[in-house]
């Protein structure tokens, strides 16, 4: 029988409250729990105070203001897979969602609980990062907003310091644009083996802009930069996606693991990137 | 803390510790021992009840989150005497060997019903794919959820 040592529980009733509780390293954030409850059931977190953002209703939502899709933090999963608004403008986050747990977790686990986790295989850190999105945090002094390339620290560790509560993700949404995500896993709900998404800009045939998220592979901050870098420019054909995979594949440092061996990784990455790059363009070109 | 929660329909409130986790609520304090407590890890999905309308994993929930919340249990799937369409379904098609998983099984069956009266077995397959079976091999669940699905109007005892 796991259970989490001894907690104690407030609920915050607006983001003010609950960044007056949060003052302190060993208060966390409660929000979907499906990430921190089993690591406090393991011990692997023994958080003093928990503070419960479960009522904080104001940031569940999902809309398109603009230039961008904002995503409040307690959005749930479910809502992300099934908002019309997001799979329209960003088919990426429903790839994604498809496979992020199963139907049941989705339905209560939150996407800024899914980034701020920073878990390492996790799969809305490599999509948001293929699309260059920005993450809001705010605190007693006021808001900021950080690159979610820049978000995360390493594994399980982000920029949201003591007295800060991430609140919103903000995607840019820019015309000619298509995105898409591939993963592969041994079952449902399992982490990556290996997944990769691509947010593309096309102008003319080319490729004005490429984001290129990696997870569960070692890629630094969820990001394929070098194969970024090779794409901006070039045509946008076979030729060129499955050279970004390539480069993807070898400038990623995937750890050998029950999941599978290292050159299998690396195998996965560069099919998924070519994969991911040739429906986003696909998608792109509809639009 | 004290929590105070609906449970299909009832009101309970109980004094616990704040670790203490949803399923060990339902089942140590409130007595309704047809949620089961499986994996402990949220993947088989023998624990999953309602909360506020929505099926989750409640050996993954603390009870303080229900607090002021609505639950509904699998004791909560019959009404008034007559078993619900989904129970009857995994009756009439053998649904279940050993029961464990049952609880959760019905649970999603029932959400999944509601949303879509009509699924076919890809989307029946896919809403419980969170769970786990050990005894069916899960052909004869699609088969029980496919029943109900055919059998949601009307009274399903009478139709036999």
């Amino acid at each position: 029988m796991q259970v989490p040592s001894h907690v104690e529980y407030e609920r915050a009733t607006s983001v003010e409250h609950a960044l007056s509780l949060l003052g302190r390293p060993e208060h966390r954030v409660l929000a979907g729990g499906h990430s921190l409850i089993p690591m406090m059931k393991l011990r692997l977190a023994q958080p003093e105070v928990l503070v419960d953002i479960n009522g904080l209703t104001e940031l569940a939502f999902i809309a398109k203001d603009g230039g961008q899709l904002r995503i409040g933090a307690l959005a749930r999963h479910a809502d992300l897979l099934d908002s019309a608004v997001a799979g329209e403008c960003c088919p990426i986050f429903r790839d994604a969602e498809r496979v992020v747990a199963d139907p049941i977790v989705r339905l209560w686990g939150t996407i800024g609980g899914s980034l701020c986790q920073a878990d390492p295989s996790e799969d809305l850190s490599a999509a948001f990062a293929a699309a260059r999105a920005t993450a809001v945090i705010r605190g007693q002094g006021g808001e900021r907003a950080v690159p979610v390339r820049e978000f995360h620290l390493g594994p399980y560790e982000t920029v949201v310091g003591p007295g800060e509560l991430l609140t919103e993700i903000r995607v840019p949404v820019a015309p000619g644009t298509g995105s898409a995500y591939e993963k592969v896993s041994r079952r449902v709900g399992d982490w990556s083996v290996a997944a990769a998404g691509a947010v593309l800009r096309l102008d003319g045939g080319k490729v004005a802009q490429a984001g290129i998220g990696l997870t569960a592979v070692g890629a630094e901050s969820f990001v394929a930069a070098e194969a970024e870098e090779y794409l901006a420019g070039r045509p946008a054909d076979e030729d060129s996606f499955a050279r970004a995979g390539a480069i993807a594949a070898r400038h990623c440092h995937p750890a050998a693991d029950q999941r599978g061996p290292e050159d299998f990784k690396r195998h996965l990455v560069a099919e998924l990137t070519a994969r991911a790059l040739r429906r986003a363009a696909a998608r792109a070109e509809v639009r | 803390m004290r929590v105070t929660v609906t449970v299909n329909g009832a009101e309970y409130a109980r004094e616990v510790e704040p670790r203490l986790l949803l399923i060990h609520f339902i089942r140590d304090e409130l007595g309704l021992t047809g949620s089961h407590w499986g994996c402990d890890t949220s993947n088989c999905g023998a624990c999953i009840v309602w909360l506020d309308g929505k099926p989750v994993k409640s050996c993954t929930l603390l009870a303080a989150m229900a607090d002021g919340r609505a639950l509904r249990t699998v004791e909560g799937l019959a009404t008034s005497g007559r078993l619900d369409p989904v129970q009857q379904g995994f009756i009439e098609c053998h649904g279940l060997q050993c029961g464990f998983c049952t609880p959760g099984m019905l649970m999603t069956a029932r959400w999944l019903l509601d949303r879509n009266p009509d699924p076919d077995e890809a989307e029946i397959r896919e809403a419980i794919s969170g769970q786990i079976c050990r005894c069916t091999g899960y052909e004869n669940i699609v088969r029980s959820i496919r029943w109900a699905a055919e059998h949601s109007t009307g009274h399903p005892l009478e139709t036999e």
